[in-house]
């Protein structure tokens, strides 16, 4: 069996050979770094889906490396969107900057009655494990590098439904700006998530609090629809975000 | 110069953050990854606290379930403190806003935290979020960091602690990106950088970064380490990748079976015992697995979603219709770096220790599941705490340069040296010595080869380097440097069982199966002498 792994130093596909049988791309990885190339750079942790650190992309798809079963033909890259630090590690700290910009924390604490149906509304927002594959498939990040991006909505969103938040205006209002407008609704990121969270679904929830907090669509604000100006209402405006 | 240097980013490391924060001191916390990528995310089952939310239960029980579980060797007066500083715990994680699973009692505050039962305990007591509650405190105690504006240091391996005049007055890091080694004056430090489970490489639920980096500084530095010899190894991972499969799967009601079948021991019983019986399975030529058909599909994606993803994954199989093959692996290392009433170091002043690396004599001879995430949040903050009171009246004279010239010096050295033998050969070897003869069931004979196959490869390790010539972001030399620290830490561990010619909780020796407390019941406490060894 072989796969190609990308290398930063060449920037080029290199070409290992792995034994036959089934593996884990991570357990490849190991292998071929104590058998074959030590230089080979990547980053590990768990073993089992949790620490969020090995995340790369097989085939142009965002995967857990410990996940991610190795096949013949495999091409491995590091995540888009983040400085290579070197083969398959990147740099999360400028996503991760993206939590402050959300200010994807509780704001201010209220003590509330929760019961089970409250847990319910952040748990599956809650497995997140900051793994970045969101952020890696989400195509704004080409065009527009300060979105906030998925990972750090849905944190956002998970705070903003606790009843024990207090000041959802505080959350809502930090998502405006390079936020919740800015997302084109693809759902790549859905289908990137491991933990099969749904960030897309999230920013949308996050859009109908900002319309209850007062807000709007800022690419409708730009649009004219009282005026028979057809002219440039309706079309495409570059200023307008998507 | 910072005030409270911390060093590890994971549970321990930001509770000791916020609250040292919180005291008023300056903060920075250091970790050889991400604070999120840290262990404390693969805790699973619970985090103990006598809040009695799902029947009657007192601190009092909590204090006795983990005085018995630690067989005579603990410090009451610091069980004390953990348990009933626990309520107080999840009070402070619930403010934070840890997403907690919540019961359908109507009450509001901590009081409707959803509770379940993990082995050795008398009551429901474990707080859990699913099977994620580990992650789930993590990332909410990530979330405050990032609300305070405590100030990280990612991606920077600690190389050793400064001291002078057996005072701590930082550290010195390798900044794995830049390649540079340097400094951090700091005028107290938390040790807060887990246990060293990966001595059994490929036979542990651990993290690979759990190597017990800080624990080597300790010793270097000339701090004490206390009950190494306590491995527990936990009864389920699962059998080919050593994954680990929560106690809340049989606190929620899993058997274990043979191959014929049979249940074969009381689930529920402290880790050491039920490790034990399925050791003695095995020795029998029986296969075991963990039985939860029972509880149904909808019940087990609702409490144990993780555990089924994670067989379904690895073992191929589904937890709703099949059994699960498991073998008990090392989980947790209840000795480490000897602290005093107040988690300051024994030998280093203004070194404080918390969680797992640290020995604060809580679990004795065996953790209760639930007991390590309590750890980590009451005595990480009372590390945090105690580090900043510490600081206000520490001197804030810098160290001299004369730690990051000799440790700049052996970086150097590793760059220069010849290669010959491959380490990574070597970390399997020591894991599976280690499994093999330092296990669950030890006996002297087998202790003695390994400590001499220890020795030996000890005495290889300067032949032993790096392939990899790159300065900046080496892998290569950071699992070199993880290597050379539990290769280090492997002889205190081995001769600690040696001398302990008795069975305590997770020590089992043959021929000498029962406690002797006229002559063991005590800490076996090993330190340094020679300072000037690297």
């Amino acid at each position: 069996m072989k796969i190609k792994v990308f290398r930063s130093q060449t920037n080029t596909h290199q070409e290992y050979a792995l034994p036959e049988g089934e593996t884990t791309l991570l357990k490849a990885l190991m292998h071929i770094k104590a058998t074959q190339d030590a230089t080979l750079t990547f980053a590990a942790g768990c073993r089992a889906s949790v620490c969020g650190t090995c995340a790369v992309r097989v085939n142009g798809k965002e995967q857990l490396s410990c996940s991610c079963k190795v096949k013949d033909g495999d091409l491995i890259e590091p995540l888009q969107y983040h400085p290579v630090l070197r083969d398959l590690k990147v740099d999360k700290q400028p996503a991760k900057k993206t939590l402050y910009s959300a200010t994807a924390w509780l704001h201010s604490f209220t003590e509330a009655a929760q019961n089970h149906a409250d847990e319910k509304r952040s748990e599956r927002q809650t497995d997140c494990i900051l793994c970045d594959s969101c952020y890696s498939a989400c195509p704004v990040m080409a065009v527009n590098p300060d979105f906030i991006g998925p990972f750090a909505l849905t944190r956002a969103y998970r705070y903003s439904v606790d009843k024990r938040e207090a000041d959802v205006k505080g959350i809502v209002d930090a998502i405006q700006c390079n936020g919740v407008w800015d997302c084109t609704l693809c759902g790549e990121c859905t289908a990137a998530c491991p933990k099969g969270i749904d960030p897309k679904m999230d920013i949308m929830m996050l859009r109908s609090a900002s319309v209850q907090q007062g807000y709007a669509d800022p690419s409708f604000i730009t649009q004219s629809f009282g005026a028979p100006d057809f002219g440039g209402g309706f079309g495409f405006d570059p200023n307008a975000g998507f | 110069m910072v005030d409270v240097l911390i060093i590890g980013g994971g549970g321990t490391g930001l509770s000791a953050a916020l609250t040292a924060k919180k005291e008023g001191a300056s903060v920075l916390v250091a970790g050889k990854s991400y604070p999120t990528a840290s262990q404390t995310s693969m805790a699973q089952g619970g985090m103990n606290a006598a809040l009695g939310n799902a029947g009657e239960d007192h601190i009092a029980s909590h204090i006795a379930d983990t005085v018995k579980s630690a067989h005579g060797i603990c410090n009451e007066h610091m069980v004390r403190k953990m348990c009933s500083d626990a309520p107080g715990a999840i009070r402070w994680l619930e403010e934070l806003g840890v997403p907690f699973s919540r019961l359908n009692n109507g009450k509001s505050g901590i009081e409707n935290v959803a509770q379940r039962q993990m082995g050795g305990a008398s009551a429901k007591r474990a707080c859990y979020a699913q099977d994620y509650t580990g992650l789930k405190i993590l990332h909410t105690l990530y979330d405050n960091c990032l609300k305070e504006g405590i100030n990280f240091l990612d991606d920077h391996f600690l190389l050793n602690l400064i001291t002078q005049d057996g005072t701590v007055k930082g550290a010195i890091f390798l900044d794995i990106r830049s390649g540079e080694v340097m400094q951090v004056n700091a005028k107290s430090v938390v040790i807060a950088t887990g246990g060293f489970g990966t001595l059994y490489h490929g036979y542990t639920t651990n993290a690979y970064g759990s190597t017990g980096d800080g624990i080597a500084a300790a010793l270097r530095a000339g701090g004490a380490v206390s009950d190494m010899e306590f491995v527990q190894f936990h009864p389920t991972a699962l059998k080919h990748s050593a994954i680990l499969l929560s106690e809340a799967a049989r606190g929620e009601g899993g058997y274990l079976l043979n191959c014929k079948q049979e249940r074969f021991v009381d689930e529920l019983l402290p880790r050491d015992v039920v490790a034990r019986a399925i050791f003695a399975e095995f020795e029998k030529g029986h296969e075991v697995f963990l039985d939860v058909r029972h509880l149904g599909r909808e019940k087990l994606l609702e409490l144990l979603p993780q555990e089924v993803e994670l067989c379904r994954l690895h073992e191929h199989v589904d937890p709703a219709t099949q059994l699960i093959p498991i073998k008990p692996v090392a989980h947790y290392t209840m000795g480490g770096i000897d602290v005093d009433d107040a988690l300051e170091v024994n030998g280093i002043k203004g070194c404080f220790a918390a969680g797992e690396c640290s020995n604060a004599k809580i679990h004795g001879a065996n953790r209760l599941g639930g007991n390590s995430l309590l750890e980590i949040i009451t005595f990480g903050r009372f590390a945090g705490a105690n580090a900043a009171k510490h600081a206000l009246f520490a001197r804030s004279t810098p160290a001299d340069d004369a730690r990051l010239k000799k440790d700049t010096a052996h970086i150097t050295h590793i760059y220069a040296r010849e290669h010959v033998v491959n380490f990574y050969e070597a970390r399997e070897r020591l894991g599976k010595l280690f499994y093999d003869k330092v296990g669950i069931v030890r006996e002297n004979g087998k202790l003695h080869e390994a400590l001499d196959e220890v020795i030996a490869m000890q005495a290889v390790l300067p032949k032993m380097g790096i392939k990899d010539r790159s300065k900046e972001h080496n892998q290569n030399l950071v699992e070199f440097l993880e290597f050379s620290n539990a290769l280090l830490l492997a002889p205190a561990v081995i001769s600690a069982a040696i001398a302990r010619n008795e069975s305590r909780g997770a020590h089992f020796k043959r021929g000498f199966e029962f406690e002797d407390d006229e002559r063991f019941k005590k800490h076996i406490v090993l330190q340094w002498k020679n300072e000037e060894t690297l």
